[in-house]
């Protein structure tokens, strides 16, 4: 139990539906998360991504189960769980500095401003945004926006981070530079990190597990894939991956038509307390190559140990 | 001229509109010469508007005359009937300011608690409609009756009349404050205090401006209308007053007087609302 750093209990979220009756959004949803993990939910529009990620947050409320993070029950929003919001939600009356001391000078509230401001350079400087301190959110491009928005939530230096597609906002190049640097940040400060995308290729590149949710409401977590790429990866390369294809086909694979039938199909046999974990292996021409004793490589000695 | 800016352009037709509407108004009120001949004394008796033709309405050089006497003496002090248009104005915009300062004093408060509980708002919206639409002149009598003192009853109807615009924009600012930015103070465990005053209030602020503006605008309209009822002091007691004395040139002189000041309090605000003013 003590690997468990979150856990998330069994939880539920219902709404009252226009009318009568109440909309589920969804139901005894379980999960669990190591210390240091980076975890990635995937799921259409109206799975319920946003609320989970609301209730980690302490946003929102469960309506039924709870959540615990550290041995302690969520019970609220805390300075433990940092939030990297979609649409960045940076105060546009504060500078770059204004925005980052504003989050440090909560979390340490008899810091002097010299301290602050000094604490707040240093993740401003961390992301790249050295020499834009004194800039108004109004003056900065998306991606620095954003960059902001994530040395605030590191300036806390939170236990979580919980990410609702931070990504999505932005241009390809903005994107896969600051991809890069959250992947950097996050490995340096050993972050547990839960984060809602709709990108496929953003989930492999950065997660350990990545969540799929099945269509709502009533959305059920389908399963958790792990990521067989190596913890090392380059963005480079980690498309060269033998096993990229793999895992990006099963997930492609779920998005377009099982996260509709996974329901139906799994009926009767689906335990929400122990959901399939899915470890894609190499794909049949690999496979067979593999097992070929004259091609045998580091690639085969992988997919037999998977 | 082609490479004038707007502005510059702007201010050319400007002056051509005053000049052909002084140009105008003072062909209208000339004298046309001689039109009876009558015994001098008698003329003298009967004035220039009988004798000459000349419209009983002030010209433009008459107006401006007035209005450089006034300039140069603006405060003196000949009695009750005969100050300075200087200390007229002074007597009104004190009056305004203490009505309107104390109205903000309440607005934004009750504003912000309107804005942050929707339990508040509905109970408290019943009475804001019914008191809003009220004419601010008609709560004169019952503050003469209960006040007791002409120039407070005065500052009282600024009072009231400059609560509503500011308090509904307080309340529909302080509503209106985005979701993600009081969730990040939230995920910050900001405390209720620290929050009112460094979200809510800065997201807020251009809308309670800009009540505050209107507020003012409203305030100097009614002063005018006040004093001219309370009488004593002030610019409307002064319009009032030259008019029984029936001095339009100073009745001409003190309305552009009170636009003059009135565009000066808009300004004021204007330049404060750009202030808190936030680019996004």
């Amino acid at each position: 139990m003590s690997d468990r750093f979150i856990s998330i209990e069994g939880i539920g979220r219902r709404f009252p539906a226009p009318g009568a009756g109440t909309t589920t959004v969804f139901e005894d949803l379980w999960l669990s998360m190591l210390r240091g993990e980076f975890l990635c939910m995937i799921g259409h529009s109206g799975c319920g991504k946003t609320t989970v990620l609301n209730i980690l947050a302490g946003l929102d409320a469960p309506s039924s189960g709870a959540v615990i993070v550290d041995g302690q029950a969520i019970e609220g929003p805390s300075l433990d769980r940092a939030v990297i919001f979609q649409s960045h939600a940076l105060l546009p009356w504060r500078t770059v500095i204004g925005n980052v001391g504003y989050a440090v000078s909560s979390k340490w509230r008899n810091w002097s401003a010299a301290q602050v401001a000094s604490h707040a350079q240093k993740f401003i400087e961390l992301v790249g945004l050295k020499g834009a301190e004194h800039k108004r959110p109004a003056e900065l491009s998306g991606g620095m926006k954003q960059r902001v928005g994530i040395a605030r939530a590191l300036s806390i230096e939170p236990k979580i981070m919980l990410m609702d597609e931070p990504f999505s906002a932005l241009d390809a190049l903005t994107r896969g530079t600051l991809q890069d640097e959250v992947r950097r940040v996050c490995q340096e400060t050993g972050q547990t990190v839960f984060m809602i995308t709709h990108d496929v290729d953003e989930a492999i590149y950065l997660a350990d597990k990545i969540v799929l949710m099945t269509n709502g409401p009533g959305a059920v977590l389908a399963e958790i894939v792990e990521n067989p790429l190596p913890r090392e990866r380059s963005r480079n390369e980690f498309h060269k991956h033998p096993l990229y294809y793999a895992t990006r086909n099963h997930i492609i694979d779920f998005l377009v038509s099982r996260s509709r039938t996974f329901i139906e199909e799994t009926r009767g046999t689906y335990d929400s307390r122990n959901v399939a974990v899915v470890r894609p292996g190499l794909p049949e021409p690999m496979i067979a190559r593999a097992n070929d004793p004259s091609a045998k490589s580091k690639r085969g000695q992988q997919a037999a140990a998977h | 001229m082609r490479t004038a800016t707007l502005t510059g352009r702007a201010a050319v037709v400007s002056f051509a509109l005053l000049f052909s509407f002084l140009l105008a108004w003072h062909l209208a009120t000339r004298g046309s010469g001689t039109t009876q001949h009558m015994d001098p004394e008698y003329a003298k008796l009967m004035g220039a508007t009988a004798t000459q033709g000349k419209s009983a309405m002030p010209g433009p050089i008459d107006v401006g005359a007035k209005l450089w006497e006034h300039l140069r003496r603006p405060f003196y002090d000949n009695g009750p009937n005969d100050k300075g248009v200087g200390i007229q104005l002074a007597f009104s915009i004190a009056r305004v300011l203490t009505g309107y300062l104390l109205a903000m004093a309440v607005a934004i408060p009750v504003g912000f608690l309107i804005g942050m509980s929707p339990l508040m708002s509905k109970a408290l919206d019943p009475f804001i409609q019914v008191l809003k639409p009220i004419s601010p002149l008609a709560w004169m009598p019952l503050a003469l009756y209960t006040i007791k003192d002409s120039s407070l009853s005065a500052i009282f109807v600024i009072f009231i009349c400059s609560l509503w615009p500011t308090m509904i924009n307080t309340a529909f600012g302080v509503a209106s404050v985005r979701r993600e930015w009081l969730n990040v103070a939230k995920t910050l465990e900001v405390g209720t205090f620290r929050r009112a005053f460094t979200i809510i209030l800065p997201a807020a602020a251009p809308t309670i401006l800009t009540g505050m503006r209107i507020s003012i605008g409203i305030a100097w309209l009614v002063i005018v209308a006040a004093e001219m009822l309370v009488g004593g002091t002030g610019i409307g007691y002064f319009v009032w007053n030259e008019w029984n004395n029936l001095s339009i040139t100073n009745v001409i002189t003190a309305i552009l007087m009170i636009g003059l000041i009135g565009m000066l309090l808009d300004l004021i605000l204007a330049r404060l609302t750009r202030l808190v003013t936030f680019p996004e």
